[in-house]
Formats: structure tokens, sequence, C-alpha cells
């Protein structure tokens, strides 16, 4: 086995990388791939709620880094996919506690162990985006159609490049297709004019998403949700599958209810 | 970032210096025992963690052969201590080739913009000008003491300043100045000129509304000083 590695970052807070990695790590595992997801936001760690494996922890990314145990003793197993794996940030820790070639160490060590590590990187551009993307084969960028995240998405596209990381593929996360509509909000084709980089994903505003993270239940493990598909969509297009964007133009649940309402 | 400061230690047997590039710091290592000036360049580093933490940098190690061994044991050493060694330079061919063994850059080929500040419009002559053929994303800084020309967008959040005049091919949405130095006869002109604002000599204008159509558009200073922008036309 070999395992990519994907990093996932956003240079803005709260654009949802955690709810990303975690939901494209379902998708992947469901598909069969063996995944390891690593928490890379120490000190501030909660991709464990999102999965719903809080009250699984016990060892944690510093203690695999510092030695205290073994990779495989960190690696919590998912309850519902036997194939899932998280390895969790440390809480009382800061970002001092790891370093880029301490995260490209692990990433190697992984590269046995899975065919897939899915890295969530904290927010900004300092030390802690640094050790998350440093051992990274592949970055996606994720965005919301939002003057403010947009921006900063094209700040770590151009720290990227400088890394010399190649061009990432992008995510634009919670596009409200009511909004788009009535011209209230970027589109996806604005926002891919401005970042000129790959789209790998669309993922729409729905409220499924928030309740699937507050129960530590993915949205991607939901067949009927249109946010779910768009992650696994993004899966198996990181997968190598030629899978077309959905058209979310008129099929959302809104518009959909809309349209009900209307006949009334 | 022009820190310049010059450490002696053991009573000046071997100096170390280090200056800040415009993409890192710069170190320079004098002669000695390579086993005697790696602990201290290190030692140096720990003593200042918080001034080094994150940062890129190239070594000018002077005629000092190093091999693969010597090289990969600093790049970790540095690592550890959050800095990346991006490139080696040397006198030596087998310190050079051992650094393009490991993918390392062997000379820093980026001009300093403190280097660039030494230089005046007139040494240079009116007409040079910068070619940059990249998109500028937000955070970057471009600074010259001519003309610049952009094949590329200037997005949001990137800045232009410039002594002369600037020309985008592409779209503006960020800052630019131009006769930066107080030139009132410096221009902008851009394909589709919608910048978070622009500067020409010491005037500033505000946000032009995005056009619709786009078309291209030059900026000059008016008869009153004004910063006003004209689409371009064809004579």
């Amino acid at each position: 086995m070999s395992a990519k590695i994907v990093t996932i970052t956003s240079g803005k807070g709260g654009v949802g990388k955690t709810t990303a990695v975690a939901n494209i790590a379902v998708a992947l595992a469901s598909n069969g791939a063996k995944v390891c997801c690593i928490d890379g936001d120490i000190g501030l760690r909660n991709l464990d709620v999102v999965m719903g494996l809080e009250n699984r922890i016990v060892y944690d990314l510093v203690d695999v880094i510092e030695g205290r145990c073994r990779l495989r003793q960190a690696m919590i197993r998912d309850k519902r996919l036997p194939e899932l794996y998280l390895i969790p940030a440390a809480q009382t820790r800061d970002k001092s506690a790891v370093s880029p070639s301490d995260m490209v160490r692990l990433g190697d060590e992984l590269r046995n162990e899975v065919d897939w590590v899915l890295i969530d990187s904290p927010a900004g551009i300092e030390r802690g985006f640094k050790y998350a993307i440093a051992a990274a084969d592949q970055v996606l960028v994720i965005t919301n159609p939002e003057v403010s995240a947009v921006r900063d998405a094209d700040r770590v596209i151009g720290l990227l490049e400088a890394e010399e990381k190649g061009s990432p593929s992008l995510i634009i996360n919670r596009l409200n297709l009511n909004m788009v509509k009535n011209h209230d909000m970027l589109t996806a084709e604005d926002v891919i004019d401005l970042l000129a980089v790959r789209l790998i994903g669309v993922v729409p505003e729905d409220e499924a998403v928030v309740v699937g993270t507050n129960r530590g239940a993915p949205i991607a493990l939901d067949d009927k949700s249109k946010a779910g598909q768009a992650f696994r969509n993004i899966a198996e297009r990181l997968q190598g599958k030629d899978v077309p964007f959905m058209d979310l133009s008129d099929q959302g649940l809104w518009a959909r209810i809309q349209r009900m309402a209307g006949r009334k | 970032m022009a820190c310049l400061f010059r450490v002696d230690m053991n009573e000046q047997t071997f100096p170390i210096q280090i200056k800040g590039l415009r993409d890192g710091l710069l170190i320079t290592i004098g002669d000695g025992e390579w086993s005697v000036l790696e602990p201290a360049l290190l030692d140096r580093i720990h003593a200042q963690q918080a001034f080094f933490q994150g940062a890129r940098v190239a070594l000018d190690v002077g005629a000092q052969i190093l091999r693969v061994n010597d090289l990969v044991s600093l790049r970790d050493e540095l690592s550890e201590q959050g800095i990346t060694l991006w490139a080696v330079i040397s006198e030596s061919p087998t310190t050079e080739k051992t650094a393009q063994l490991l993918g390392l850059a062997t000379r820093v080929s980026k001009p300093r913009p403190e280097e660039k500040r030494q230089f005046s419009v007139d040494d240079l002559g009116d007409e040079t000008a910068l070619f940059l053929s990249k998109t500028l994303r937000s955070g970057t800084r471009i600074e010259f003491p001519g003309h610049v020309v952009v094949f590329g967008d200037v997005n949001p959040g990137a800045e232009i300043v410039a002594e002369g005049n600037v020309l985008v091919w592409g779209r503006v949405r960020g800052m630019i100045h131009a006769g930066s130095n107080g030139n009132t006869s410096a221009f902008i002109c851009a394909l589709d000129l919608s910048p978070t604002q622009l500067r020409i000599a010491e005037e500033v204008s505000a946000a032009l509304e995005p056009q619709n159509n786009p078309r291209p558009e030059i900026a000059s200073l008016n008869e009153d000083g004004k910063l006003q922008s004209v689409p371009w036309q064809s004579s």
C-alpha cells in the first residue's frame, strides 16, 4: 500500500475544512478504501466531534510524534466504517508541538498502513498551516462563495505555489442557490474566475450538514442529501473517476420546496 | 525586513551573518571547521527561536566542502526548529553538487527589493520595466523603481508599487500605485480596471465600480491633479 496524502486547507476559518475532511473520508471509506484522517488543529481539535469519536480518544497526534505511543494506538477506528481511522489532535498542547518534518515522517509511516491520508489543516497561514501541508501530495483548498473567504483562498493558493506544492484543487462549500439566483451571492463561476484553479466540487448549502456535524454523523452517509452527494462526488474525483458536476440550478431541495409552496 | 546583524563568536574566529532576503533569510557562514560551525549556527538559531520560527533560509557556506550527510543532518536540524532550508550557496563544486542532489537551490536568483531600491529610475534609464508573467494573488507585493508590466490578473489583496507606469494585460482588482516617487505623469492601464484602490503620485482614489462589460481603461491625473480613468481608444 502506498497512501496518497491530501491536505484540506482554506486560510479563513469556519468555511468547512473539518466537515469536508470528515465527509470525504467517509465517502472514500464507503467506496472500500482504507482511510486515515489526521486532525492538524492542535489545541482546537474538533474532527473527532464531527466524526462522533470524541469519547474514544486515548492517544493523539502529539503522543505519536513525541513517541509516547505507537502509530496504531493513536488510530481510532470509526464506529460505522471499519476501514476508517482518525488520529485526533492534542487538545492540551499548541501548534509548536509539531514541525513540518514531524508530519512528513508521520505521513511516510502512514503510507504503508492505508490508501488515503486526509489532513485537516488549521485556519491561518502560520505554523499550523505549514506543517499541515508539509506531507501533502495534493492540496484541496476549500472556500465559501464570499468575498472574504475567496480572498483568503487566493492568498493560500499563492503560498502553496510558493511552496512548490503545485496548483491545488478547489472546493466551493455552502453555495446557496437561492441567493445566487437573486444575485446576492458570488456564483461558482465568479469564484473560479478569480482563483483560476481546478474545481473538484461544489457543495450546496444544506442544513442537514449542521445536524450531521452536531450528531457526529457525516452527511456523506445520507444517500438523499445533495450536500452528501457532492462530497461523495469529490471523493470519486479524488479516486480518478470522471464524475459530472451535479446540476444544482433547479433541483435543489429549496427550489423544490419553493415550487411546491408556489403551487399551493 | 532588512535586518543585518553580525554575530561574532569566540573572539571573531567565525562570523555568522544573517541578512533578510525578500523570500527568507540568507545566512553566511565564515571559514572554519564544519564540526564547530554547525553547532554554533544551531546554537545561534536556538537562542533566537522566535526570530527564526518558520523562516526560509538560504545558506552561504563559502568554500566549505559538504557531503550529503552533512547537509541532510543540517536540513533536519533546521526543520526541527521550524526552518526550511531551501538553498545552499557555495564556491565549492562538491558542495554545490551535494545541494543539487538534495534538490536545494544553489543560487539566490531573485534580486532583493532592498538592492533594487539602491537604483533610481535615472540609473536604470526611463524605460526599464519589470515584466511579470503571472497572476498576482492576495498577499503579493511588488515594488519596483521603474515600470511594471503584468501579463495576468492583479487579484484583490495584491499590491503593485511602481515609480513608473503600470500596465496590466488582465484584470486589476487589487491596489496599484504608479509614480510612487511623486511622478504625476505616471499612468495605469489595464484590460479591466476594477481596483480596490488606485494611486498615482500622491493622489488616491477609492474603488472604481466593477464594469459589466469590461473594456481597457487608462487612469492618470487630469489638469486639476485628480485621478481619473477613461476608456482606451485607438488613435
